[in-house]
């Protein structure tokens, strides 16, 4: 029985065992929702910008392991799909992205709402297709869903012209590919991971780096037992976190321009760097040249591309970091580090990175610190970007595997609302808190309306400063404390709430706060807490830019507690 | 590290718009082309791509690995380093008149090179060989005048029977 392209692209998606798709439509699409009240099994989820649908099928996929699907029209639609696509890009996210495209014969036209969408995500996505035969729609999902989601993650968009989704054809869904050009490598090379091995077995002061890339491996275990047999202590990069329990007696946080003292003091001092699953991004790394100088350094990754880009690695590893885990598991030795971990103590009393100030003002950190405590770490934190970001990083203890979505590569504000309701629509069973910043939420405010209709129960914290936070930070520090443009004016955000049918409260003061998570966490739904927090707190440490990951400055004790320290 | 041209090979699927990911790669990563010659390779549906391009090898290296990411790209190597036979062709109109035409004809069949065109006020040669040679040529020829010159770029295959 012949099929339109609309009803394949449904059931090609059902093949591939999508469940939820976000979207908006328009004229190109319109074929393709005009057929899905055939296939109920497909939750469309409408949103309120492109960019939330992007962004919310990003969440949706970090939370689950599987490619979150969007739709957007052609030009506008498509174009504002691109942050998104970028978004998922740079953090290795599966996704796949559906455009609708002017008719064929209209392309190159420049019809109306006609963008090359496939010429501008070129550099944003894994792969990307413009169907120019229905016959190949079918081959084109498959092919899309298996580069989206095999080896390094990432999107893949597939640009549809309307006329294809009308036209007809047999449908067929193929059970084989054949990609002459993309091949995944997933078991570490043996006589690399043997090297590997000798030198961790030889190490007097090692760390391990652990990235994103253990997060998508789900090499949560394997992670653990690496760590525990061999003694190595555990620092993370932003994305790391939520790779190995954060209450472990070998985990040091993050490293980079603001992780703790400690985390940049075990990576700067180490002999020996094991980099699993991370890409040595600049954040974490900071000034490449004085980064690590004693350090030899493995580096397991998926990508052969990663290897060597930012820092010269003297054990390159490529493989899917669970496989090579499980081989080095069998190699390595079980041994200890005494004298390194009572130093590694030594600098986690030494750097009060983790202590919070005490203040009658409401601090981020505190109102973080008790979201932590509320939720016992049984949550998903979903967080803007900016300073509402690093004190999420550090000031929740991320002891649950994958509990951690942010947005690290590209750094979009407006990153926290959609992909919450993506983290919330995928994990409905976990409790799904959006750390937003005053700025970003503004970003992607709108789509407070798509969470009361499709009733999505995320708890929002906006960490309201009224400033552009972590600019304004950098303006304190490196322009002088000239505040260009970074103080806001901001609307009532409870009012706001309420006006899209969301229960908030507002919190000013510390002894609030409790009381506010705990109805926030009571109240069945969506619920919003604008927490007034401290206008010019920081986020310290830092690493000043062009500096080593050594010279981070904080508070002393005193500064934070006063003379009786 | 220091700077060199290197000589990529490129497997690629012959599909539209592989030619604009791969500039959109080298451009992405800051990375100069000097030549890309393409076109049918033995294989039906891939073309062979020549990359020339100057940098050190380690940004050479992450190129090649960039390049090799691309769904539509088959396999890249960089055969600097081996054993190569490299061809390059040339077309070069060149000023002539009656006085200097004979000349200009013997420095071409010196270089083994052909008239493929004959006007009142000029001459079209046709050069194959490696760069030097084209270069060698260009410059003898430069003293009468060089009107127009189109050159395809450095094609590469490794020598030998194995690929």
């Amino acid at each position: 029985m012949k099929k339109t392209g609309a009803q394949i692209l449904c059931e090609s998606l059902i093949n591939e065992g999508v469940e939820v798709i976000w979207g908006i439509l328009g004229g190109s699409v319109l074929p393709l929702y005009d057929t899905f009240p055939q296939y109920p099994q497909l939750r469309h989820i409408l949103v309120r910008h492109e960019q939330g649908a992007a962004h919310a099928a990003d969440g949706y996929a970090r939370a689950t392991h599987r490619a979150g699907v969007c739709v957007a029209t052609s030009g506008p639609g498509a174009t504002n799909l691109v942050t998104g696509i970028a978004c998922a890009y740079m953090d290795s996210a599966p996704m796949v992205a559906i455009t609708g495209q002017v008719a064929r014969p209209f392309i190159g036209k420049d019809a109306f709402q006609e963008m090359d969408i496939t010429g501008i995500t070129i550099p944003i996505t894994k792969h990307n297709y413009l169907v120019t035969d229905v016959a190949e729609l079918a081959r084109t999902v498959k092919e899309a869903f298996h580069i989206a989601q095999t080896g390094r993650p990432g999107p893949v968009l597939i640009d549809i012209p309307r006329d294809i989704l009308q036209e007809q054809t047999d449908f067929v869904y193929p059970d084989k590919l054949d990609l002459a050009g993309y091949k995944v490598v997933s078991r570490g090379h043996p006589a690399q991971i043997k090297k590997a091995a000798k030198l961790i077995n030889e190490a007097e002061q090692p760390v391990i780096i652990a990235g994103r890339g253990i997060i998508i491996s789900q090499a949560y275990d394997e992670l653990k037992e690496f760590a525990e047999k061999a003694e190595l202590p555990v620092v993370h990069t932003l994305l790391g976190l939520g790779s190995f329990p954060g209450d472990h007696i070998l985990d040091l946080g993050m490293m980079g321009m603001h992780g703790t003292g400690c985390a940049n003091m075990a990576v700067q001092n180490a002999d020996l760097l094991i980099a699993i699953g991370m890409r040595f991004d600049d954040r974490a790394t900071a000034n490449t040249s004085e980064f690590a100088p004693n350090a030899r350094v493995i580096h397991i990754d998926i990508d052969p591309a990663e290897i060597g880009k930012n820092i010269p690695v003297d054990i390159p590893v490529v493989g899917d970091v669970r496989s090579v885990l499980i081989a080095l598991n069998k190699e390595i030795e079980r041994r200890g580090h005494v004298d390194w971990l009572s130093q590694i103590e030594q600098w986690k009393c030494d750097y009060p990175s983790l202590e919070i100030r005490q203040s009658d003002e409401l601090v981020p950190q505190y109102v973080i610190q008790q979201i932590y405590e509320a939720t016992q770490g049984n949550a998903l934190v979903v967080t803007g970007v900016g300073q509402n970001q690093m004190f999420a990083a550090r000031y929740f203890t991320y002891t649950k595997p994958n509990s951690l979505i942010s947005a690290g590569g590209l750094g979009p504000m407006g990153f926290e609302l959609p992909a919450a309701m993506g983290v919330k629509i995928g994990c409905p069973d976990d409790v799904v808190w959006c750390v937003a910043g005053d700025g970003g939420f503004q970003m992607t405010i709108q789509e407070l309306a798509t969470i009361t209709q499709e009733n999505i129960a995320v708890k929002i914290a906006i960490m309201n400063n009224g400033y552009l936070g972590m600019v304004r930070q950098w303006q304190e520090l490196f322009y002088g404390r000239r505040y260009v443009d970074t103080k806001l004016w901001n609307p009532d955000f409870v009012k706001i709430a309420e006006a899209y049918d969301i229960p908030g409260v507002r919190v000013k003061r510390r002894e609030e706060v409790v009381p506010a998570i705990q109805r926030a966490m009571e109240s069945p739904g969506a619920f919003l807490i604008d927490f007034l927090v401290e206008p010019e707190e920081n986020i310290y440490p830092i690493v000043p830019p062009g500096e080593s990951l050594a010279r981070f400055f904080e508070p002393s004790r005193t500064e934070l507690f006063g003379e009786r320290f | 590290m220091t700077d060199a041209k290197h000589t990529l090979v490129a497997l690629v699927e012959d599909k539209p718009g592989v030619l604009n990911r791969i500039a959109s790669l080298f451009r992405r990563r800051s990375f100069n082309i000097q030549s890309l010659a393409v076109g049918s390779s033995e294989h039906a549906g891939l073309s062979r791509m020549t990359i020339v391009a100057v940098g050190d090898s380690a940004q050479v290296e992450q190129v090649r690995k960039q390049l090799e990411k691309l769904i539509n790209v088959v396999k890249v190597s960089d055969i600097t380093e081996e054993n190569m036979v490299t061809r390059e062709l040339a077309l070069i109109k060149v000023k002539a008149t009656p006085s200097t035409r004979s000349e200009i004809m013997q420095i071409v069949s010196i270089f083994r090179a052909n008239i493929v065109d004959v006007a009142p006020g000029s001459l079209t040669v046709e050069v194959t060989g490696d760069e030097d040679k084209v270069n060698s040529l260009f410059r003898l020829l430069g003293d009468f005048g060089v009107k127009e010159l189109s050159r395809t770029g450095r094609i590469a295959l490794t020598r030998g029977s194995g690929p």
